[in-house]
């Protein structure tokens, strides 16, 4: 593997996530990180549908005419949506119905807008797909994260199976309410991007300005 | 050799490359807590006050007092009382060794209640007190700053918001989340946005709303259910207050169901005056709210409701139910969530007087609202400085161009 391909798909796990460090597709990540089985199929969408418009946008980045790419760029994108929103409401209709209009939603995400217009846009097609994927993947890392969280500590279970038996059925565990609100997923995004800046400093951005010391114990007079 | 020279003398051990360098912040804690720190002023133009923010932070804790120790009594009143209409004769487990033995369970003994009600406010103002405390000294050792006499402060006020009944684990919880996600992560005392002990209440009113709302939690007998007066408020208005057998003086005075230190206004008003005079509880803040309090339930007493009894709620009953008094003392008063600027802390104050009243009477959801009100006033303090200060420049340089 060559070293760009391996760097346009590692980075955005952690080293450049899109949700920990360019702060894009949050809104999601409150709305569908309640449980581990609808994250997961929101994720593989947001991958294939990152990966193929990345792709599709590619093969024909040399004949959009720069002033309507936007529109060109959305088109794409929002016919690769109707066909995973339908594909899903084919099989996996259940997950469809919670997943409700975040699917559609998928259009709007900036994640995929944004890769489109700064990647693929100057890539070749193979390495745009590649690309996608990384930064689903990315995404994904993320949103697994926080739902791991919700899921386990909220209603005390992991893909719909018992973990923490829960007081009302008769066990210990006293579900955590905050954690089924969408707020709960902001703290989690915000610790997750705490730990993410404390294990690799080169995220954190220079101080805008330094307080000084208002006292000194010597030497004042 | 006297105790500040031996304390003195030790700091070389605590200073850079000595050889408790880390645990300079609880040596500093120690030193500061006793004597006046020796440390003096460097920079430019400076204003210093005999009284700095540790004596204003212990005479904050001190003044907590009268509504401690009241509410304390109030909660063995409370307990004894619905152990006498249960018929039960007392109740089990370690409290109940522990009152047996120096106290009994008669409700007109003030030690019999103070006694009961210490067994059950002690241990959540321990927890509160060490956990909070561990994550306070863990950031200032990590990040280097001071420990803050700010956590007696939020520390005491947690507790005494706490309902007598909640589980000791729930506790710890709250005051952490409020603690480490309302303060530590901002940079601790001096630059939350958020007041820390009502961050905790608030995580936890959301995440175990069993636990701290509902009508079975106010009085610490188990099984024994009792609405707080704001409660029976939320069902007829105050007709239901009072129907349950309770007078306006009843609230003022304290003797009703509700959390730990929030009960009686007249306690809270005790330490509260103090406060005000000393000048480290802003009286305009307290103004404020006590201004929107007051119009906007007179404005929704003269509109009327025929289907919410709550519209009809005169505003000294308003003031004395809930934690109105409580939070418009010991809370909207917090120097560093609230508005800095001098008329930025009567809008402070009215925003949060007229929230109260907006989700306590038009909410269905909550039939409480001082936290929440001064929460979302919080957020907004630092907006209200903004336009006062821009107000300000406008003014002047009007004033200059003419």
């Amino acid at each position: 593997m060559s070293t760009s391909v391996k760097k346009v798909l590692t980075q955005p796990l952690l080293l450049n996530n899109p949700i920990a460090v360019q702060i894009l597709g949050v809104c999601s990540a409150l709305a569908v990180t309640t449980s581990l089985n609808v994250t997961l199929v929101m994720c593989m969408a947001l991958i294939s549908v990152t990966a193929c418009s990345n792709f599709a946008i590619s093969l024909i980045r040399n004949h959009i005419p720069g002033n309507i790419r936007i529109i060109v760029q959305m088109t794409i994108i929002a016919s690769l949506v109707i066909v995973v929103d339908q594909v899903l409401k084919a099989y996996a209709y259940e997950i469809s119905k919670q997943l409700s209009v975040f699917v559609g939603l998928i259009i709007t995400n900036c994640i995929v807008m944004g890769r489109a217009e700064a990647f693929a846009m100057k890539n070749p097609p193979g390495l745009s797909f590649l690309d996608g994927i990384g930064n689903g993947l990315g995404y994904s890392v993320v949103l697994i994260f926080v739902a791991v969280f919700r899921e386990l500590l909220g209603s005390g279970s992991l893909f719909g199976f018992e973990i923490l038996p829960l007081v009302t059925n008769g066990g210990w565990y006293y579900s955590n309410g905050l954690l089924l609100l969408p707020p709960s997923a902001f703290f989690i995004i915000g610790l997750f991007i705490w730990a993410s800046r404390t294990l690799i400093p080169s995220q954190v951005e220079a101080a805008d300005f330094k307080i000084q010391p208002n006292t000194e114990t010597s030497g004042a007079h | 050799m006297g105790l500040k020279s031996y304390i003195e003398s030790l700091e070389p051990h605590f200073t850079k490359g000595g050889k408790f360098e880390k645990m300079y912040p609880l040596y500093e804690a120690i030193d500061t807590g006793l004597y006046s720190p020796p440390s003096v002023t460097n920079n430019t133009a400076h204003v210093r006050d005999g009284i700095d923010l540790k004596r204003i932070m212990i005479t904050v804790w001190l003044c907590c007092f009268p509504a401690m120790f009241f509410g304390m009594w109030n909660l063995g009143f409370q307990a004894n009382n619905a152990l006498d209409t249960m018929g039960l004769a007392g109740i089990e487990g370690w409290r109940g060794a522990i009152i047996s033995t120096v106290a009994g369970y008669d409700a007109s003994s003030i030690w019999d209640n103070l006694i009961f009600g210490a067994t059950y406010f002690l241990p959540i103002y321990a927890v509160t007190f060490i956990v909070g405390g561990f994550w306070e000294v863990l950031f200032a050792t990590i990040r280097g700053h001071e420990v803050n006499e700010g956590f007696f402060v939020t520390s005491i006020l947690f507790a005494l918001i706490c309902p007598p009944d909640i589980p000791l684990w729930q506790v710890a919880l709250g005051i952490s989340f409020g603690v480490v996600i309302g303060k530590e992560i901002f940079g601790g005392t001096g630059k939350n946005f958020l007041n820390p002990a009502l961050t905790g209440r608030a995580f936890l009113f959301f995440a175990y709303p069993a636990q701290i709302s509902g009508d079975a939690v106010w009085t610490a007998v188990d099984g024994f259910s009792g609405a707080t007066p704001l409660g029976l408020a939320a069902l007829g208005g105050v007709g239901e207050i009072i129907g349950s057998g309770l007078t306006w003086f009843d609230a003022f005075s304290g003797t009703i169901q509700g959390s730990i230190g929030e009960t009686s206004t007249i306690a809270i008003l005790l330490g509260g005056s103090v406060l005000l005079v000393m000048g480290i509880a802003s009286w305009r803040i307290v103004a404020g709210v006590m201004i929107g309090m007051v119009s906007l339930s007179t404005l929704l007493n003269f509109i009327g409701s025929d289907t919410n009894a709550m519209f009809a709620m005169p505003w000294y009953w308003h003031l004395v139910v809930g934690g109105f008094a409580f939070g418009m003392i010991f809370m909207a008063t917090d120097p560093v969530s609230s508005s800095m600027t001098n008329k930025g802390k009567f809008f402070f104050g009215a925003l949060i007087g007229v929230m109260v009243v907006l989700i306590r009477v038009i909410n269905p959801a909550f039939p409480e609202g001082m936290m929440l009100a001064i929460l979302f006033s919080n957020l907004f303090a630092p907006l209200i400085d903004h336009f006062v200060v821009q107000a300000n420049i406008k003014r002047r340089v009007a004033r200059n161009v003419g």
